[in-house]
């Protein structure tokens, strides 16, 4: 029987329609799991799953237990048994596991807790679990793998009877990821359906009955471990979709070696023993677009972020050669000063003063080039602005438009500005597309062809493959932290790039 | 998911706005101009024309002019997404050093001077250092130098007050700028008025508001014809020949009130170039535009390469010289040193930065908004006080000033979406 049926699903946002008919059948008992490319829906359809847009705000049709059922928040498919545990652990670190499991479900007697009660069914759910702590141990004294199984332990306490993960082993060392998915074997076993929503088709492969692709907001294939998982076949349908993006013609003639990074190494600035790049050896040659590819969480924007001035992490190693020079990035300022420039991926709370304007924001990173003696020359910013604003084609009536009124792109112009007035050899760009149309998009890869054919090297990380094989002349695979695969565009292709991931 | 807007349309082209619109995108600057005037008018009549009487208009200057020389240091660490509780004690801390080295060392007045504005800079730059680059909270750092340099003051004057002080000391806060022309000059025009019960009017007070009304006039077509040149859009001209006709007016108003009096207060003229100075820096050096991109987004600031730690580090700093500077002003006001000077005050000091248009979270505010806005809070203790309203309703009244001037500007905020 199937314990749940989503039929004919879609979703839409202004502009975008982030499901189209997506069909989710889940059996009783089994193991599911959801796979697909970042941005395809998966996240989507879990929120119209669990309530967080309730009935109304999508299409199609919702049966859980036989019954069509219409959530209107998520407490609502909670009660029902639907519980999900997202990629960000939703537990209040400064709690005990105890308080936490029982977090807005509290045993208690007319509003006195029953710490008695409360600590025995603890207990009793670690040992369901397989988790050794006491039910007193505060949750930021426990690792994320610990974390991630006192999730499970509340779940459990709910009485759950559809179990939802959504990338549950993406911050978790490898032996918690086996015990992980070991552990969801034997909820199986103990008659627990569960959904895993996962990246890694290894993980997939050892743990599901059932695999739905989704691609694009679409529902591709629907596979099943009896007839035997190939991972070829996954990666096939999960990116198999034509070249529906277009990019600017260019012809590249990639010059000297510009740009050297050698056995970069980064730990993670809380995690002290968490090693979060790992030699990480890459080279950009003038007017060459490099790519750099993998998951969200492999480690890219950290590896941009650690070059660029030891913005992230600690204990970084390894050497920067720029022209043949060793140079020193150790501060923004001086890595500015270098040549080279990072842009953000997260352009709204890192790369723009959102109160201010479009001149405001052009100059920041380069006063010194609009001021004499620390004092500004605001005529000479004004035009600085003007001209960025004429060549990127940033739309706006005036140079006096605060940021925040901004579209996305528009946004992500200006912060392309901000960097290019500071003159760089070497741009790092960090998701330049992400979250803009695909007008914008082609304005914006007009811009980085011009970059590279006045023969600036550009970095490109992008979770877009598509854009990468559209746009790169080299692509660099990076997989938990590490370099792991180097494609030249010619002979790559979204299922190399995607087999080099999920084989390490 | 990101919801992408359309941004292939062409954008909508500047188009020049009614006055309507133009008074409704720019309501704070002329609301806060319109307060401190419908405020004016108010006291004004209810209390007889005490108010703009030349001895109160003197006496006016001289009561806020230790708020507002703090409120500038203040904006700056307002504006950089900090807070500084600690200003009020530190002032009241000061005045007792500068007593205790003239009084009971007979230490030198410049001497002293130098000291007390060093020792200001030097705890400004102890609680600054914990706040940038320890990263704890300026709350809770500034909440404990509250009650350090409370106690210390108590420390320093044993519990008494420490005065009087002489006379060059004094001058700092009571003295007048001498008049540079000729007291024939004065007499005469004052003969020529026929103003009662006025013998002599200050010639320097009157040509200095002349020449500030001037500058500000010019200044302003500067900008303006600036504005034009690179299409930048500007106040309608109605609005901005009214809005320099009030403030020249009001300028040489004050100074025309003051003339009739004993002229220019030193503190006057201390507080004026204060203002000039601390309005050049954060509006057109980088330092400044560096503190506004610091409060507006410390990230992103940071990531532009910005030192922010380092700029914590000099508001704070700089708010401990301007302390100091405070401190001794009234000192040589109140002519003694208590142990209770500046209690309480750093509240009137952040009230005066919120009303002037500042924004709790940083990254917006102005210092002609700070100043503006402490001379409201002023003319509001100076007319209650006349009124003879008790401390009681006073302090209720201004806290609700307060929380209307922020609630305006959330409101006004929201309306703009």
């Amino acid at each position: 029987m199937a314990l749940l049926s989503m039929q004919n699903i879609s979703k839409t946002f202004p502009g975008v329609k982030a499901l189209n008919q997506v069909n989710l059948d889940v059996q009783q008992g089994e193991i599911h799991a959801v796979v697909g490319e970042n941005g395809a829906g998966k996240s989507t359809l879990m929120k119209v799953l669990s309530g967080v847009y309730p009935h109304g705000q999508y299409d199609g049709e919702i049966l859980f237990e036989g019954t069509p059922t219409r959530f209107s928040d998520i407490s609502d498919s909670e009660q029902r048994g639907i519980i999900i545990i997202h990629q960000e652990l939703a537990l209040v670190p400064q709690l005990s596991i105890a308080e936490n499991i029982f977090l807005g479900n509290e045993r208690s007697k007319s509003g006195v807790i029953d710490w008695r009660e409360t600590n025995q069914r603890t207990e009793e759910l670690l040992a369901k679990v397989g988790l050794q702590e006491a039910p007193s141990t505060l949750v930021d004294k426990i690792g994320v793998g610990k974390q991630q199984l006192v999730e499970i332990a509340k779940a459990l306490s709910k009485d759950v009877k559809l179990l939802i993960l959504d990338e549950p082993t993406a911050a978790l060392q490898e032996n918690d990821s086996q015990k992980l998915l070991d552990l969801m074997l034997e909820l199986k076993a103990q008659g627990v359906t569960s959904i895993i929503i996962s990246h890694k088709l290894n993980e997939v492969r050892y743990v599901a009955d059932t695999v739905t692709v989704i691609r694009d907001g679409m529902t591709v294939s629907k596979l099943n471990a009896k007839e035997g998982l190939s991972e070829d076949a996954i990666v096939r349908d999960m990116v198999g979709r034509d070249m529906t993006h277009r990019f600017p013609d260019h012809v590249r003639t990639p010059g000297d070696v510009l740009l050297e990074v050698n056995n970069w190494n980064v730990w993670h600035p809380d995690h002290i023993e968490r090693q979060v790049i790992r030699n990480a050896s890459f080279k950009v040659r003038a007017g060459e677009v490099v790519g750099i590819a993998g998951l969200m969480g492999s480690g890219r924007t950290e590896l941009a972020m650690s070059i660029f001035g030891r913005s992230y992490g600690r204990n970084i190693s390894g050497s920067i050669r720029l022209n043949d020079n060793e140079i020193d990035v150790s501060t923004v300022d001086r890595a500015i000063n270098a040549g080279i420039s990072y842009v953000t991926e997260d352009r709204k709370s890192l790369g723009l003063v959102l109160d201010e304007t479009i001149r405001f924001n052009t100059t920041l990173a380069n006063l010194e080039a609009v001021s004499s003696g620390s004092i500004l020359k605001r005529n000479e910013e004004t035009q600085v602005a003007e001209k960025f604003k004429e060549s990127l084609a940033i739309r706006t009536p005036s140079v006096f438009q605060k940021t925040v009124n901004l579209s996305g792109g528009n946004q992500q112009k200006v912060v392309l500005a901000k960097w290019l007035f500071t003159e760089p050899e070497v741009l790092i760009l960090d998701e330049p597309t992400r979250g803009i149309d695909v007008g914008a998009k082609y304005e914006i890869y007009t811009i980085i062809n011009d970059l590279a054919a006045e023969g600036k090297g550009v970095v490109m990380i992008s979770s877009e493959m598509p854009e990468l094989l559209g746009m790169c002349d080299r692509i660099y695979v990076m997989n938990e932290g590490a370099l792991v695969g180097e494609l030249d565009a010619s002979d790559a292709s979204q299922e190399r790039i995607m087999s080099l991931i999920v084989n390490e | 998911m990101d919801l992408a807007q359309s941004e292939t349309n062409p954008a909508p082209q500047a188009k020049p706005k009614s006055i309507g619109q133009y008074i409704s995108s720019h309501m704070r600057q002329y609301g806060l101009l319109f307060a401190l005037i419908a405020v004016m008018a108010f006291f004004q009549i209810v209390t007889d024309g005490t108010l703009l009487r030349a001895v109160n208009v003197t006496n006016l200057l001289l009561q806020n002019s230790y708020i507002i020389i703090m409120a500038l240091g203040m904006l700056i660490v307002i504006v950089s997404g900090n807070i500084d509780l600690s200003v009020g004690s530190v002032m009241g801390f000061i005045g007792a050093l500068a007593a205790v080295m003239i009084v009971n060392m007979d230490q030198s007045v410049p001497l002293t001077i130098v000291v007390c504005l060093i020792v200001g800079g030097v705890i400004g730059a102890a609680q600054g250092y914990w706040v940038a680059y320890w990263k704890i909270p300026s709350f809770i750092v500034t909440l404990a130098g509250m009650l350090v340099f409370r106690g210390l003051s108590l420390w320093l004057l044993e519990g008494q007050s420490v005065g009087p002080f002489p006379k060059e000391f004094q001058i700092l806060a009571t003295g007048f700028v001498p008049d540079i022309f000729p007291v024939s000059w004065g007499d005469s025009l004052a003969n020529m008025l026929e103003i009662r019960r006025v013998k002599h009017v200050n010639f320097l007070a009157l040509i200095t508001g002349v020449v500030a009304a001037a500058m500000v006039v010019w200044i302003g077509l500067r900008q303006r014809a600036q504005n034009k040149l690179y299409g930048i859009e500007d106040e309608p001209r109605s609005f901005f020949i009214a809005r320099n006709v009030i403030v020249a007016a009001a300028l040489m108003f004050v100074m025309y009130k003051l003339s009739l009096f004993r002229g220019l207060p030193n503190v006057l003229i201390t507080m004026g170039v204060l203002t000039i100075i601390y309005a050049f820096i954060t509006e057109t050096t980088t330092i400044g535009r560096r503190v506004y991109a610091l409060g507006g987004n410390e990230k992103a600031a940071k990531l532009s390469g910005i030192k922010t730690e380092r700029l914590t580090f000099l508001a704070f700093t700089n708010m401990g010289v301007l302390a100091a500077a405070a401190g001794l002003v009234f000192a040589a006001r109140l002519n003694t040193a208590t142990p209770k000077a500046g209690f309480a005050l750093e509240l009137d000091v952040i009230a005066a930065v919120f009303i002037g248009g500042a924004s709790m979270s940083g990254g917006v505010g102005t210092i002609i908004g700070a100043v503006v806005g402490a001379f409201l809070m002023g003319v509001l203790n100076n007319g209650m006080s006349i009124m003879g309203i008790g401390i009681d309703f006073q302090q209720m009244i201004k806290g609700l000033v307060l929380l209307a001037a922020v609630i305006f500007d959330v409101y006004n905020k929201n309306k703009q979406g």
